[in-house]
């Protein structure tokens, strides 16, 4: 760590600052004008400024910058207003300190940019890397959530389950459809099981491909498998792809699959008002006779 | 022609950025919803070969228009190993990875026009149209 350097460039903060300022609105004028207002960009750039300088003054304590890139981060900068911003940083504080020197040869040089780059190139690998972690952590939780979402299994009555699918199918999805849909079937005792694809906005020959093979695995363990969902659309690009779908029953909507599935049960649906009704008439007509 | 631009296909989640931006130049030139569903199919599945059997290409679409008609272009372009026999990944149920085998043929039947192009070990560009009635 050179000290002389570093005095001089936190004895001249002012001037830099101004001159960085100065760089970093020239080069975005057009980027962030449009959806941040001038004040904020104002006051996060001084802020951002700042927390160089700290960094610059007590080296190795990222606390500051910690903060300030938690915040920049939750306010949805752009991770280049950073990147530019110390890169202006590095141009600015390399310029003034060349142009303060008295003696200039190779050897000064050498050691002027060195020293930049020892103050600089901490910081952006730490504002990138929060970034960048923010972001990976940001796609494992969804990358959770969406497995959550899959494939769930709901147990709707006694031997009749149904598995609703909404969204695109891919391979590994597809894998847990197969293995949730098998052993929820044998957990709840289930006899009817219904896909319902509504909420899939395509079938090709893959996503068919694998709903066959499920159907097929379900009749194996002894199971019915009914697809139900399957809008008008659909059925035009099913047949027009040429996919055999005539192995298991299919229906337009899950409520006229459940209707089947009762029937596969051996149930109905009885209204209950109706029964009654039915109750009084016969003990009405009894007391007629 | 004009509005051409094209999807690279690398990752299995690419095949629903192809086709859901070709679904929305479908449905941005006027397509029925069925006709959308029809060439939203035709994409996954011409960017599910790409995926499968090349690893890596791109889908383009382009807007087309004829005497009295416009349609939308969708051409396929991959550096995989090519298709031996065209004529036979032309039949129904022909398949060399276990699936259905319904891929091309269905795409023929699904689009108006269809053109395959391929030569072994250079690489397969299959250019199919569809045209708004």
């Amino acid at each position: 760590m050179d000290t002389v350097l570093q005095d001089i460039v936190l004895g001249n903060s002012d001037e830099i600052v101004k001159k960085w300022i100065n760089e970093v609105e020239k080069n975005s004028v057009h980027k962030y004008s449009l959806t941040i207002s001038e004040e904020l960009f104002d006051s996060t750039n001084r802020e951002f400024v700042n927390v160089i300088f700290v960094s610059v003054q007590n080296q190795g304590s990222k606390d500051d910058l910690k903060d300030f890139a938690e915040r920049i981060i939750n306010f949805g900068w752009p991770l280049n207003y950073l990147t530019e911003g110390m890169q202006a940083f590095r141009r600015v504080t390399t310029n003034f300190i060349i142009e303060r020197s008295e003696t200039l040869d190779a050897e000064r040089f050498k050691q002027v940019l060195e020293s930049v780059d020892e103050w600089v190139d901490p910081i952006v690998n730490f504002l990138v890397s929060e970034y960048s972690g923010s972001w990976e952590s940001t796609v494992s939780l969804q990358k959770v959530a969406l497995q959550e979402l899959s494939a769930p299994l709901i147990p709707v009555m006694d031997g009749i389950t149904v598995m609703p699918l909404i969204g695109t199918i891919d391979t590994e999805r597809a894998k847990l459809i197969m293995e949730n849909l098998l052993e929820g079937a044998i957990k709840h005792n289930a006899e009817v099981v219904l896909i319902d694809i509504t909420g899939v906005p395509v079938v090709d020959t893959m996503v068919a491909h694998h709903i066959i093979q499920a159907a097929e695995a379900v009749r194996l363990v002894g199971s019915t498998c009914i697809l139900v969902g399957i809008r008008p659309e659909i059925a035009q690009t099913i047949v027009n792809l040429g996919i055999d779908l005539s192995k298991f029953p299919t229906k337009s909507s899950l409520r006229k699959g459940f209707q089947s599935a009762l029937e596969i049960t051996d149930r109905a649906v009885v209204n209950l008002k109706d029964k009654g009704n039915e109750m009084e008439n016969m003990i009405d007509s009894l007391n007629k006779g | 022609m004009n509005n051409q631009s094209c999807i690279p296909i690398k990752k299995e989640w690419d095949i629903v950025g192809a086709r859901q931006y070709g679904r929305d130049i479908a449905k941005n030139l006027g397509f029925g919803s069925v006709d959308q569903a029809r060439i939203a199919t035709a994409i996954s599945e011409l960017a599910r070969n790409i995926y499968l059997y090349a690893q890596k290409g791109k889908i383009c679409f382009d807007i087309v228009e004829g005497v009295n008609k416009k349609g939308i272009k969708i051409v396929a372009i991959d550096e995989g190993p090519g298709i031996e026999e065209i004529s036979k990944v032309m039949e129904d149920g022909y398949t060399t990875s276990g699936g259905l085998g319904a891929g091309l043929p269905g795409i023929k039947r699904l689009m108006d026009d269809f053109d395959i192009i391929s030569e072994v070990g250079k690489g397969t560009e299959i250019t199919v149209v569809k045209w708004l009635r």
